[in-house]
């Protein structure tokens, strides 16, 4: 190479490529996202996360929750699963059928074939089609996390170390507010040796007044404030609590199927 | 004119001029009014540079500590919002590569550019007005990080304010550098300067495609994630790969003792990089139309041609050189580097295979690769060069040289103790979680112990650390000292002659008084 020019030409051409790639393709494919239908269903997804979520995703990120959690479930594939729904008028012959065979985390022909083999008996079968992979074994989302579920939140927070568990379907996993808020305040009383460090700076710690707090904790045993103290969520602990109760992964979409 | 200069001045220097320019001189002997005029003009600009990412190294390490403790005690420091492992970690990354790798590699840029073009640097108060407004944006950008304002993108953390900073400075320091480059007396370029050049373009475009695109207009949804990713790999690999390889190529064949093994191989290296290398990144799990992800993959597997290229010409070039630099100097950071780039750039595309990112992604096996890059390769690059180019610039040579050496092997095992550990435990905790009968509590015990290692890898790295900072703030302090030394000189012998003569003011007075 004789000039600077041609350095130019070289990094113009070589990073061009990829910000089109990278940068301008996705945006033209996902930029204008809309919602779409829940599959089988006329109802859109998603819908919004409530206020006080919206809220709380700022905590997370002002709190860098993401340094440890991801909030994006992988499946490996695709399985069948035979579900055994009437016995017909032969149930003894049907049930000495079932349980001859494989009915679970088959593929597609064999599930056809084991569903007809039922019904030559006499049974009625369905079948329902079921995520893989150790997430999903996990709990961590009924399927994988799709595009999709990112459409309104700011900023998205995929995370790349899983130090602690996956939070995709976290809302789904503990539906309990106070399960999140003590968790919160004090991760080892809900998990024994967790590594979380625990968000006391997001409560408050006072002595119960006249009337106690309706918002203050409910401790597990041997654990929570001294007698005459209540634990008592700020406003950022609330919030938090509800993004994390609006996490969830359990809608079937077209990108991502399964049987509900 | 000194030697040194006579000896490259006009000679058709491209071939030969990194293995011989600036040998003849030892560093031992240069004094202040010694220092050629061109690694003079380059002294406050490295020095306001430099001095900075010193600081930020120390403090990086020091939040990088804090952070890891927190894996052996989660109580630690858990009463201080600004404190929690979400800041600190993110703080800690961010004082690496904006407070120490980038400054540091912009002065070591200016002075490579000066030094190629044979002329004195241009514009030199431009640099030195951006080294402060650099220093100033790491400031704004980690103080906003530890207060909860972080941006929330990986490796785009600091807020508005303080990338603002960090993108004018870079503009400026960019302008001088071209400015130099366009005074070169040798039109031909040398290998370095295709990295380097490149390396200038490269990070305003992608810097400010990260910061519009993600936090002044944000994209919807999942769009934000893939610039992210994009801009990630962009500077970690790319940007760090042409500055770090941009410096090794100038200095390896200097320590070396015969010229770069071939400029067409090296040529062919750049190529490649910069065009596989720009298209990783985006993981294999990632939420994104699976185009993407595969597209990376073929990318990531590319990528062994520069790679490969690279391994080439560090092989032909050091092979047989019979008059290597002495053992313990510079040349060993700058050997270390490259031989930790060449093991991180595999790391990297080894997690861009489908089949293993499986069990890598979303570990600490991630990490181990990013701290690898940074400080094993860039890092220490850096080191090399830094201690190598200072005493020249400045005039002195440092406080403590004996130090350089011990700060290698501290920062040799520092490295070793964090990455390899990271690594192992990685995979150890990938397996794990790929089996759902593990629980989540158990998975966290397994990793553990290694954790425990890197924890000591962190503390050897910041000792390290301290003792570069020491040589470097000394020297400054000797700087500073001999400049007061020589003002105060100055000022003495004007005073002896204004009492011969009288002075100005004096004369200006007595002017006065006779017109009126």
């Amino acid at each position: 190479m004789k000039n600077g020019a041609l350095v130019f030409f070289a990094v113009f051409i070589a990073l061009g490529a990829s910000w089109c790639g990278f940068v301008l393709a996705p945006e033209l494919q996902l930029g204008g996202a809309k919602q779409t239908n829940i599959l089988n269903s006329t109802d859109l997804y998603p819908v919004g996360r409530p206020g006080a979520a919206n809220l709380g995703l700022q905590v997370y990120r002002a709190n860098g929750c993401t340094a440890c959690h991801t909030e994006q479930a992988r499946q490996t594939g695709i399985a069948c699963d035979v579900v055994l729904t009437s016995a017909g008028k032969n149930p003894e012959a049907v049930s000495n059928l079932v349980a001859t065979l494989k009915l679970n985390g088959l593929a597609k022909e064999v599930a056809d074939a084991v569903s007809d083999q039922i019904s030559a008996a006499g049974g009625k079968a369905e079948i329902r089609i079921v995520a893989t992979g150790p997430d999903i074994a996990r709990g961590w989302g009924m399927r994988q996390s799709v595009a999709e579920d990112f459409l309104y939140d700011y900023p998205v927070q995929l995370g790349s170390l899983r130090a602690g568990p996956d939070l995709a379907n976290a809302g789904v996993r503990a539906p309990d507010a106070n399960w999140q808020l003590v968790h919160l305040y004090a991760p080892a009383s809900e998990v024994k040796d967790s590594t979380m460090p625990p968000f006391r700076y997001l409560f408050d710690v006072r002595k119960i007044g006249g009337v106690p707090s309706p918002d203050a904790l409910v401790f597990p045993k041997g654990f929570g404030p001294p007698a005459g103290y209540e634990v008592v969520p700020k406003p950022e602990a609330k919030e938090l609590a509800a993004y994390l109760l609006s996490l969830r992964v359990n809608v079937p979409l077209y990108s991502a199927p399964f049987t509900p | 004119m000194s030697t040194k200069e006579k000896i490259s001045g006009g000679a058709p220097v491209l071939r030969s001029s990194p293995a011989t320019e600036g040998g003849s001189v030892p560093a031992s002997r240069l004094v202040s009014s010694l220092a050629p005029p061109i690694d003079r003009s380059c002294r406050v600009p490295l020095l306001a540079l430099l001095g900075g990412a010193a600081l930020w190294l120390v403090i990086g390490s020091v939040l990088a500590m804090i952070a890891s403790i927190k894996f052996h005690a989660p109580d630690f420091f858990a009463d201080y919002p600004w404190l929690t492992y979400g800041r600190v970690q993110p703080a800690a990354d961010n004082a690496l590569l904006y407070g120490f790798c980038i400054p540091a590699a912009l002065g070591v840029m200016l002075w490579l550019f000066a030094r190629l073009s044979q002329a004195p640097l241009c514009l030199p108060f431009v640099p030195v007005v951006a080294a402060n407004l650099w220093h100033l944006g790491v400031l704004v950008g980690l103080v906003g990080i530890l207060i909860g304002d972080s941006t929330g993108f990986a490796w785009l953390e600091f807020p508005r304010g303080g990338s603002v900073l960090l993108f004018a400075a870079f503009l400026l320091i960019a302008i001088s550098a071209t400015a130099t480059f366009g005074q070169r007396r040798e039109r031909e370029l040398y290998p370095s300067h295709w990295f380097l050049l490149a390396a200038l373009l490269w990070f305003p475009w992608i810097y400010a495609t990260g910061n519009l695109f993600l936090i002044a207009w944000p994209v919807r949804g999942v769009v934000q994630a893939a610039i992210d990713f994009w801009f990630a790999n962009n500077l970690l690999f790319v940007w760090l790969g042409l500055a770090g390889l941009g410096v090794s190529f100038y200095f390896l064949p200097k320590f070396a003792g015969r010229p770069l093994q071939s400029h067409y191989l090296a040529l062919f290296a750049f190529w490649t990089l910069v065009i596989f290398g720009t298209w990783c990144g985006i993981p294999q799990g990632a939420p994104l139309p699976a185009w993407m992800p595969a597209l990376s993959a073929v990318a990531g597997s590319l990528t062994v041609v520069p790679v490969l290229a690279v391994v080439t010409v560090i092989w032909q070039t050091v092979r047989g050189s019979t008059n290597c630099e002495p053992k313990g100097g510079p040349f060993c950071f700058i050997r270390f580097g490259l031989a930790s780039f060449v093991l991180s750039a595999s790391m990297l595309i080894t997690m861009a295979c489908p089949e293993i990112s499986r069990v890598t992604e979303f570990t600490w096996f991630g990490l181990a690769q990013t701290q690898l890059q940074l400080y094993g390769f860039f890092a220490m690059t850096m080191f090399g060069a830094i201690y190598h180019l200072l005493p020249r610039a400045v005039g002195f040579e440092f406080p403590f040289p004996k130090l350089v050496r011990v700060h290698f092997w501290i920062s040799t095992l520092g490295v070793l103790l964090l990455v390899v550990p990271l690594a192992v435990g990685g995979v150890v905790q990938g397996l794990k979680w790929a089996n759902p009968d593990v629980a989540v509590v158990d998975v966290s015990a397994a990793t553990l112990p290694f954790l425990r290692v890197s924890t000591t890898g962190l503390l050897l790295i910041l000792l390290g650390n301290l003792l570069f900072a020491l040589n470097i703030f000394g020297l400054t302090y000797i700087w500073k000292i001999a400049l007061l030394k020589k003002a105060i000189a100055i000022v003495k012998t004007s005073l002896e002659a204004e009492g011969e003569t009288g002075s100005a003011f004096a004369s200006l007075r007595r002017d006065k008084e006779v017109r009126a």
